[in-house]
């Protein structure tokens, strides 16, 4: 509306990103870079999307960051009221549906792109959630603008029947090959292992972009901000200390 | 009230022909950051050597600063194809002008020709943002600025580029010492100017998407030019 109007409308968070998601053996690796952006501009260097569902399933979002986090919350909520009122743990595929039929209602405009996984009664699932609504049931899985790097690994790499270290390492590479060749993803690689009654949430598990030590210290000495009294205050000296007495 | 004379109606437009070419665009922005930093007897410049285009990566390595003689220096910010004509253009009037004159061109000489070249294309631009940087005639170190169709400006220290917005407060700040109370003023050494222009780059390209990979570093001074490359972040 205000864009109708001429006025410039302000670049919406955007996460780039790269997303994805592996079943192995025993269960299932979501994978995540850490990298916001508004536009060229790097928002936050070391953002979280991988995002709690419910104990048993976590969710990676791509695109707008407050739709991403907004919708996995709510469906995060619903799942939990869902939990109390069937008296069984959560099932992905509830999730999943929540998921859908909230993006279709609101027809793309909710910029949501999501990677789904979790181990339910039923085993191990994982989906892609598409801002339209649409969904996929796949082996393994990549969004976001770095995708076709991640995906590339993936191709190459996977097969059925992986084990736990070479599933994580997979990730870690197809998240690697989003966090260099994409220009919208970034930083760190976060990895979340799910597998049957257990989740390990590995915060940073890689940190290849640490910042080297700049070459000199930029701390102002005191004195240095300039600053306006009234000239009662400034009577005698130009100096920056108050009279704080009473 | 009816104006019958009135002073300003309709912008004058320039007779250009308007026509679409099917949404086809003949400039690129490679993104990238450059900046110079002029010192009494001496001149720095640092440009990043990533090239992209969109949010892919075109080159790690491709410089965007150019050594035009042995005592002057060209940084770009652009579209890299229009920038590497420019310098090809310049570096061919150089040489005749030295065939001409039998003496090198100088600092000054080559800023006079750069505005003029730039202003010959000026209803089809060279989509660059140049920094030539060199020694004037008493030898203090020289920064001219321009934009794509010639406007020269001599500086103490420019920035440019898809960082430009990030570096020049902080150069604004730390070489003429913005918003500093009890700042003597005055130009830098060699040492600082090259820490200030190491620290502006892991800067930007923490916070840029389009700057990083390499970081290559000229210091021009009487005995000449001196190249430095560094590693910057790759992601």
């Amino acid at each position: 509306l205000l864009g109708d109007k001429g006025y410039k409308l302000p670049t919406a968070t955007k996460t780039g990103t790269t997303i994805v998601g592996l079943i192995f053996k025993d269960g299932l690796v979501l994978g995540a870079d850490t990298r916001a952006t508004a536009g060229p501009i790097v928002a936050d260097k070391n953002c979280e999307k991988i995002h709690y569902l419910a104990p048993n399933m976590y969710c990676c979002g791509a695109g707008t960051a407050a739709d991403t986090e907004f919708t996995t919350n709510m469906i995060s909520s619903q799942l939990a009221l869902h939990s109390l009122n069937t008296g069984r743990e959560p099932r992905v595929v509830a999730a999943m549906t929540m998921l859908k039929q909230h993006l279709f209602k609101y027809h793309g405009h909710i910029g949501a792109a999501l990677v789904l996984g979790g181990y339910d009664s039923t085993g191990p699932h994982l989906f892609t959630v598409y801002p339209h609504g649409s969904t996929d049931k796949l082996p393994y899985v990549t969004m976001g603008s770095g995708s076709l790097a991640a995906m590339s690994v993936f191709e190459s790499r996977w097969q059925p029947g992986l084990s736990r270290d070479e599933g994580v390492a997979m990730v870690k590479d197809a998240i690697e090959a989003g966090i260099f060749n994409d220009l919208g993803s970034g930083s760190n690689v976060d990895v979340c292992v799910i597998t049957k009654g257990n989740v390990e949430y590995l915060r940073n598990y890689a940190r290849p972009n640490e910042r080297v030590q700049k070459e000199q210290s930029y701390r102002f000495r005191q004195g240095v901000t300039e600053f306006y009294a009234p000239q009662a205050a400034r009577r005698g000296q130009d100096s920056a200390e108050m009279d704080t007495s009473a | 009230m009816l104006d019958f004379a009135p002073m300003h109606s309709a912008p004058t437009e320039v007779p250009v022909e308007h026509h679409s070419h099917g949404g086809w665009d003949p400039y690129v922005d490679n993104g990238g950051t450059s900046l110079a930093i002029a010192g009494k007897d001496f001149v720095i410049v640092a440009s990043d050597a990533r090239q992209s285009d969109g949010y892919s990566i075109n080159s790690r390595y491709d410089p965007k600063a150019f050594t035009l003689s042995n005592q002057t220096v060209l940084a770009t910010t652009g579209y890299a194809a229009d920038a590497k004509r420019l310098v090809e253009v310049l570096e061919q009037n150089a040489q005749m002008y030295f065939h001409k004159h039998e003496k090198q061109m100088s600092a000054p000489a080559m800023a006079q020709m750069l505005s003029n070249t730039l202003y010959y294309k000026r209803f089809f631009p060279y989509y660059v943002f140049p920094i030539l940087a060199g020694l004037d005639a008493e030898g203090k170190g020289a920064v001219f600025a321009y934009d794509p169709v010639g406007n020269m400006e001599r500086v103490v220290y420019q920035a440019y580029g898809s960082a430009s917005a990030l570096v020049q407060p902080f150069l604004d700040n730390q070489v003429a010492g913005a918003n500093q109370r009890g700042h003597e003023g005055g130009l830098l050494d060699r040492e600082m100017a090259r820490r200030i222009a190491i620290d502006a780059f892991t800067s930007a390209t923490e916070r840029d998407i389009y700057t990083g990979d390499w970081l290559d570093i000229f210091v021009i001074d009487q005995t000449g030019i001196h190249r430095e490359k560094r590693e910057l972040k790759h992601d």
